[in-house]
């Protein structure tokens, strides 16, 4: 059961993911960040839940749209928003930018910006966790488009056939860029991609950080106690568009707003105060969450840029 | 007390295997590499001796092959994956190319992909378009990739070894026609560093530079011009990615003429960057033009007779040897 410290700790994380991603977004308009980057808003039940069932030592890979797996598994924002500024202080030295965030030393094998790609290393890194006898189990964080990739098939097969611990977790947010999920795929549940590699498949609503984290828990200690991986899907739904470049023109307003209406965070925070948390208590998480982030940005900023001698001596080891 | 005489897939079984003696994070994934001792019968015996954990049969899914390595290197251990042909990189193209080869930098320096691939390519066994390819250009081309391709049984057992232990991904081309050479071995334990080269013959008129199996046939082709008094050196880089430039440079130094020899299609492949280097930091010693021979612009054919003609043989190499010489 979770205890009340750890709905306010969800509460909290969810709130800085959305708070951090608000803060790049603004930055982004106010030229202070470059390139592109994809927006995790709507999505923090997913990554918070799942985290959350998850040790401090276990690991996780990412994805193109992963601030909140970096978040979730305990990234400090200072890096992160540095990362983003593509500042020297950043998580990669500013040379990774917001697609290609790792924290080894936190358990994030990193995120890649080629859909897919990185359930191969997940399952690669379960081995690993296999193979060292460490205990430790791998979340695989992927959306529903990378679920059509030929990366996945092979890797959740393999993983399935080696009983490895991992947890393959689709982010199902119904569009893969443009491209709708019920276009995508011939079969109403992503989930039931599962029974093909003879794994359990359960399907989850993303937008209910309890029900991921209930899921994901399940499927964790599955792979911990060595029979193999699972495939949740959760149903979620960015808010924003896909990138910085998204004109939206795939979708209704109303059906962004129906979404909207089911935000993950404004459903905890009633659940809380339903539960007799005072109104407060979540003042206080909120103001704290604004002053990190501050105080990331204020890091990013101060930061140097880094140096081209440098990064060419980290191309090869 | 007589040398010892190994095969290149002896020599490669016997790196695997030490190296997985030595060091209990390596081991090997790939297709039929276990009981069925891998396609070329390059990995026999390995499985009865260290088991399932550590000779890791896959189903056909070279993505996932190369993508477990890279996870498992991660977290510090050091495989060995097999890819079973060279054609089949293309399969994994994207873990080798935008994974292996650009984790570290875009992580900041703080990640090690310690991975080594192994494939078999080349042309030359009537395998035709599929199975017969030489795409190391490909990968030479890549920062953060390392390109080896050793010529005898001598170079391919030490470079393994270290391939092995480099902390970089590392490509390791194995020549089909390679596996069944026989050369010296020792027995005890070295290694050959990588991106380090050697002059396999030395001569004074002209320089080729060859890698892989063009090594095997340069040296026959310098033995046949070795009887009309020409002295031919013939230069091995060893490995492609990092080049050993001083040796070649000095080669041409010496010599004043070079000869370019390499398997893939002659336009845009690694021998080019050869043929560039030479004309950018050798150019004043040169008496005539650097020359390129490389293999014709066409898939690999199934027909014998054809097959034999697309890539340089021992003909055509004395026959551009003699034609450079006369410029």
């Amino acid at each position: 059961m979770l205890s009340r410290e750890d709905k306010l700790k969800m509460y909290s994380t969810m709130l800085l993911i959305r708070r951090f991603e608000e803060k790049a977004e603004e930055l982004y308009m106010a030229g202070k960040i470059w390139g592109t980057f994809h927006l995790y808003i709507g999505e923090e039940a997913v990554a918070t839940g799942a985290c959350f069932a998850l040790r401090p030592d276990d690991y996780i890979t990412s994805t193109h749209r992963g601030h909140g797996h970096c978040i979730a598994k305990g990234a400090d924002v200072k890096k992160m928003m540095a990362e983003l500024m593509g500042k020297a202080t950043g998580y990669c030295y500013g040379l990774g930018g917001s697609m290609h965030i790792a924290d080894l030393e936190g358990g994030n094998l990193g995120a890649t910006g080629i859909v897919g790609s990185a359930i191969p290393i997940a399952v690669g890194a379960a081995l690993a966790c296999k193979l060292q006898k460490n205990g430790r189990v791998v979340l695989c964080f992927f959306g529903d488009g990378a679920a059509n990739t030929g990366a996945f098939h092979e890797a959740v097969n393999m993983a399935s056939v080696f009983k490895l611990p991992v947890v393959f977790l689709c982010e199902n947010n119904q569009y893969a860029m443009s491209f709708p999920v019920h276009k995508a795929f011939a079969i109403p549940d992503i989930a039931e991609r599962a029974r093909g590699y003879g794994i359990p498949g359960v399907t989850v609503d993303g937008m209910d950080v309890l029900a991921v984290y209930e899921a994901t828990k399940e499927a964790v200690e599955r792979a911990r106690s060595g029979l193999g991986p699972t495939l949740i899907e959760a149903r979620t739904y960015r808010f924003k568009g896909h990138s910085k470049s998204d004109k939206g023109v795939y979708r209704t307003k109303e059906e962004v707003q129906m979404w909207m209406e089911r935000c993950p965070i404004k459903r905890l925070r009633a659940l809380l105060i339903e539960e007799g948390v005072p109104e407060e208590a979540l003042r206080e998480i909120e103001k704290k969450v604004e002053e990190t982030i501050e105080e990331a940005v204020r890091f990013a900023e101060e930061s140097p840029e880094p140096d081209l001698e440098r990064a060419r001596c980290m191309v090869y080891a | 007390m007589p040398e010892r005489e190994v095969t290149y897939a002896e020599a490669i079984r016997e790196a695997l295997r030490e190296e997985m003696r030595r060091d209990p994070s390596v081991f090997l994934i790939g297709e039929d590499i276990g009981v069925y001792g891998g396609a070329f019968g390059v990995t026999q015996g390995l499985l009865a001796e260290f088991g399932e954990e550590r000779v890791i049969d896959t189903p056909i899914s070279e993505a996932a092959i190369v993508g477990a390595a890279i996870g498992a290197a991660l977290l510090g251990m050091r495989p060995v994956a097999e890819i079973m042909f060279f054609d089949f990189m293309t399969l994994c193209a994207d873990q080798v190319v935008n994974q292996a080869a650009k984790i570290r930098f875009m992580f900041g320096g703080k990640a090690k992909v310690s991975i080594v691939v192994r494939s078999p390519a080349g042309s030359g066994t009537g395998a035709a378009g599929h199975h017969s390819g030489s795409l190391e250009s490909w990968f030479t081309q890549i920062p953060g990739l390392k390109v080896v391709a050793p010529a005898t049984p001598y170079d391919a057992k030490g470079l393994l070894k270290s391939a092995i232990r480099d902390d970089n991904p590392v490509i390791f081309m194995e020549h089909k026609l390679l596996y069944r050479t026989k050369g010296p071995v020792p027995e005890e334990e070295y290694t050959v560093p990588l991106g380090i080269g050697e002059v396999k013959r030395k001569g004074k008129d002209l320089t080729i530079v060859a890698y892989s199996i063009m090594v095997l046939r340069s040296l026959e082709a310098a033995e046949i011009l070795a009887r009309e008094g020409i002295e031919v050196e013939v230069v091995d880089p060893r490995t492609l990615r990092p080049l050993d430039e001083e040796t070649i440079l000095s080669s041409v130094r010496k010599t004043n003429r070079v000869l370019v020899v390499y398997e893939p299609p002659r336009f845009g492949a690694f021998g080019a960057e050869i043929a560039a280097l030479i004309s950018e930091k050798a150019f004043d010693y040169l008496d005539a033009p650097v020359v390129r021979l490389g293999g014709l612009e066409m898939p690999p054919p199934y027909n014998p007779h054809l097959e034999r003609r697309i890539v340089p043989q021992v003909e055509d190499i004395v026959k551009a040897a003699r034609e450079l010489l006369r410029s």
